[in-house]
């Protein structure tokens, strides 16, 4: 019996890999173990190779494992790819159908299963997938009745006939494995998980169910990986609330109709990657001189132009702070958790209405679609904060003069008031302006009003900007991320733990602006800092050494081949960097 | 009921003397008034250009965005606020260059709002550069031997993109742009209006006397049917397109907030914020 174990499928790109993948984890799901999901694919509907890759466990797991114990492969190419991952008592379960070869360098056994052939046979060998997910089943020792209830769930409207045979599918290959297993019997059988049921979800999942629970009633957005399935969800759950999502003809429209939409009133969210969001950064300028609240989400792919769309990089660090020519306040805040995911959106539309600026929700591309198990969500949480929005009427001002819109305060934050107010008529403009709104180029106002904006996020509140676990006064090592890899992190901080290594770990969820006084006194603590991130240039490091100082003893550990970092990558690594590295 | 003058800021435009956009401003002022709004009812979302700053003269709220994107941003204030009166307003160059992608989708999409054109063939505000709408062989500072592009005919264009409404006008005609912008708004789907408004001081070919020669009333085409696309399309092209009143309208096509299933009946902006906590618990429950 083992607690946790990491399983992978592999095929051809349309061939139904993600649902295999998909139905085996929401039954592992509903018997209670943990998942954490990592997905591998390409820029191509059909064909080429892909693959899921889902770690299973008993306890709570945040990241991809290691190495593999079970590779499911419908090609010889999925085994060529990825058998080099398999441990010592990994084994390969193959479809006879395409004559599986095992390399010779490996110890892993190959087990061939006929999954194309016995699925014709009970009808259509799209059903492969099935015996597949059965077969795997066997490995782990799963009672097999929880696909009753999930394949009922999937292919129920289909007929009860689909549902019998894709049943009949998954018993029959759980039954071959078993007579092929023998005395090989419980090598890899995981432990009874709690049962518990538990949200299973992916980051836009979180969202898009944040930005419903934070009052979001209007998107505007047009389809890009890894952002789409955000529009997609609110597209079916915004109907009933009344509001709608509209797929635009661009996203510089996108952006400019969510501040049409802000502007007006409704909470309105837009939401890309690195090529959207360069295209929206004119209009992120606007949203930030007219002090129009905007909600942006950037999950981050591999950049620059169409870069590597399917595949992890948070390279758009910089980007997010600085992009739009000029100087505007900004909020860029970087959950690195499902979890945190869903609340971050929610108050990201309280941010943006009581800043009254842009505030840019980064993720990446590991965060936004890897499937994983989530604790549950605490509704009660989530506030709606409405800023200086003025709901009272407003008395006829004299001689027609106009709202004091952008009124110089102390916070710098000036009272809101929505079009079709009476007696609340004010001017925007993207050209500077008066208090009123009124095109202003005198050198006095453009300082009053420029100070003005720039003071509004200078004391921000934000609760929790960091993510600390940092047991140690004074610390060996400071690791710091920021999105996904957080998992990782902790993961390899457990490792370096139990080597006697110092670790302290600081994960920063408010990219901008930087809290700096938060951040200072654990790398003053540290003998060195180590940040991980996953691009060429050390961005997070650059903006932690123009923060808080010390770059001689800042360094990052960097990957920018696409993949997710592994825990064992971190671990060595940051185990080098002390033993060894002078930085 | 607000009379025309209460339209009215106290800002004074910095427009050229004898500027075309000038009457699109009164004429805007008054076909408001004639409608039956109030000032607060109205926003005016603009471009950027000379005429992008209509938005700040008129008293009503206004947006004065980017250049390019009026329209995308209109049809945001519109979608949150159906009960507002949306005008979107810029340039040749606005519409019919930098935005003309928005421009067709905003007629594809039929969300109720009106859209006028200050149609001036060149660019203002940068000083006099050639604009799609500038006829081939054109001379202007970014073509000093003459345009060698055809000039772009928004009114056939927009026929072609499923428009339903679609009109032209001349800025010194201000009873029969008055009356066309009434129509406009009354319309209920996306309505366009591009307005000769003539650049008294970079275009000495597309002036006020030109126009006079050229241009075209349908209302004195006998018999002018403007809601046949086909014969809309017909006189556009044996006028070239130097037409002006209501080329084509149709009043069958549903505007496009009556087609979004669900959408609410009234604003969104006055939409519960709050879900409660059953409702959350029914979406959550989805992802277990
Ligand atoms: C993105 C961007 N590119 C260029 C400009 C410069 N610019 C301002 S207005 C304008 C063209 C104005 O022409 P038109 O839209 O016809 O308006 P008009 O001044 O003629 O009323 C240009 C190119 C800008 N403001 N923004
Ligand atoms: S430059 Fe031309 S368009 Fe601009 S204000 Fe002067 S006359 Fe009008
Ligand atoms: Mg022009």
């Amino acid at each position: 019996m083992i607690n946790q174990l990491s399983w992978k499928v592999g095929g051809q790109q349309g061939e139904g890999i993600e649902s295999t993948g998909e139905i085996f984890s929401i039954a592992l799901n509903r018997l209670g173990y943990y998942l954490y999901g990592y997905r591998h694919f390409s820029s191509r509907i059909k064909g080429g190779h892909t693959n899921n890759k889902i770690r299973v466990s008993t306890t709570e797991t945040r990241s991809i494992a290691d190495d593999l114990d079970i590779l499911v492969a419908f090609d010889q190419e999925t085994i060529d790819v990825n058998y080099k991952e398999l441990n010592k008592t990994g084994i390969i379960i193959a479809d006879t159908k395409f004559k599986p070869v095992r390399p010779d360098d490996t110890d892993a056994a190959l087990y061939s299963i006929p999954f194309t052939e016995m699925a014709a046979e009970l009808g259509t060998s799209l059903m492969k997938n099935m015996v597949a997910v059965g077969s795997s089943s066997a490995v782990l020792g799963l009672d097999i009745h929880v696909f009753n209830e999930v394949v009922e769930e999937i292919f129920g409207r289909k007929g009860a006939q689909i549902v019998q045979k894709n049943l009949e599918a998954i018993r029959e290959g759980y039954d071959y494995m078993k007579a092929l297993l023998g005395n090989n019997q419980g090598t890899l059988e995981l432990a009874k998980a709690d049962g518990q049921k538990r949200l299973f979800m992916i980051g836009n999942d979180a969202i898009a169910l944040g930005a419903l629970a934070g009052g979001c009633r209007f998107m505007a957005a047009y389809p890009i990986t890894p952002a789409s399935e955000i529009m997609e969800y609110l597209i079916k759950k915004l109907p009933p609330l009344g509001g709608t999502v509209i797929q635009t003809e661009d996203e510089i429209a996108a952006c400019t109709m969510a501040i049409g939409a802000n502007y007006a009133g409704v909470r309105a969210l837009t939401a890309s990657a690195g090529p959207g969001l360069s295209l929206k950064m004119e209009a992120i300028g606007l949203s930030g001189i007219t002090e129009t609240p905007l909600v942006i989400v950037d999950t981050q792919r591999g950049g620059p132009s169409t870069g590597l769309p399917t595949k992890q990089e948070q390279s758009d660090l910089m980007a997010m702070i600085y992009g739009t020519h000029g100087e505007i306040p900004k909020i860029v805040m970087a959950p690195s958790t499902v979890e945190e995911a869903f609340y971050d959106t929610a108050e990201a539309f309280n941010l943006a209405e009581e800043y009254q600026c842009p505030v840019i929700i980064l993720s990446d591309l590991q965060l936004s679609l890897g499937k994983q198990t989530v604790h549950p969500l605490q509704f009660d949480q989530v506030e709606i904060r409405r800023g200086k929005l003025v709901t009272d009427p407003i008395p006829e001002p004299a001689d027609k003069a106009y709202f004091k819109r952008y009124e110089v305060t102390e916070d710098g934050v000036s009272p809101r008031v929505l079009p079709g107010t009476k007696n609340g008529i004010f001017h925007v403009t993207g050209v500077e302006h008066d208090e009123t709104g009124k095109p202003s180029e005198v050198a006095s106002n453009r300082k009053k009003q420029m100070d003005k904006r720039m003071r509004k996020t200078k004391n921000i509140r934000f609760n929790t900007p960091i993510h600390k676990n940092c047991k140690h006064e004074d610390s060996d090592l400071l690791i710091v991320g920021f999105n996904s890899t957080r998992g990782v992190i902790e993961e390899a901080m457990d490792r370096l733990e139990q080597e006697g290594i110092k670790a302290n770990h600081a994960h920063v969820r408010l990219i901008h602006p930087f809290p700096a006084d938060e951040m200072l006194p654990l790398v003053r603590r540290a003998k060195k800092v180590v940040v991980i991130e996953n691009n060429a240039t050390g961005q997070l490091a650059n903006i932690l050494k123009m923060n808080v100082g010390h770059a001689d003893k800042i360094t990052s550990i960097l990957k920018y081949d696409g993949n997710p970092f592994l825990p064992h990558t971190v671990h060595t690594e940051c185990k080098e960097l002390f033993e060894y590295g002078n930085i | 009921m607000a009379t025309f003058k209460e339209f009215r800021n106290n800002v004074k435009p910095n427009w050229c003397p004898g500027c075309g956009d000038f009457s699109v401003q009164a004429a805007i002022q008054r076909a408001a008034a004639n409608v039956g709004l109030e000032p607060e009812g109205m926003a005016i979302v603009s471009g950027i250009g000379c005429s992008g700053r209509i938005s700040g003269y008129i008293n009503s709220y206004g947006f004065h965005g980017i250049h390019g994107r009026c329209l995308p941003i209109a049809q945001g204030v519109k979608m949150a606020n159906r009960d507002l009166t949306v005008i979107a307003s810029g340039g040749d160059g606005d519409g019919f260059a930098i935005g003309m992608g928005h421009t067709i989708h905003a007629i594809r999409r039929n969300i109720d709002i009106t859209y006028i054109v200050m149609d001036n063939q060149i660019y203002g505000l940068t000083k006099g550069q050639t604009s799609p709408r500038s006829a081939a062989g054109f001379k202007t500072k970014s073509t000093p031997q003459g345009s060698i592009e055809p000039a772009l005919s928004p009114m056939e264009m927009a026929l072609t993109a499923g428009a339903t409404f679609v009109a032209q006008s001349f800025s010194t005609d201000l009873k029969d742009l008055t009356a066309i912008i009434e129509a406009g708004i009354k319309h209920k789907g996306f309505s366009l209006i591009n307005v000769f408004s003539p650049c008294v001081t970079y275009n000495k070919v597309n002036t006020y006397d030109w126009f006079k020669e050229n241009l075209t009333k349908l209302s004195d085409i006998e018999g002018y049917d403007s809601s046949s696309r086909e014969t809309a399309m017909q006189t556009l092209m044996a006028h070239n397109s130097l037409v002006t009143g209501i080329i084509y309208q149709d009043l069958q096509r549903k505007s496009y907030q009556e087609l979004i299933p669900g959408y609410a009946e009234t604003p969104l902006t006055q939409a519960d914020l709050h879900l409660d906590q059953g409702s959350f618990d029914k979406l959550a429950a989805e992802f277990m």
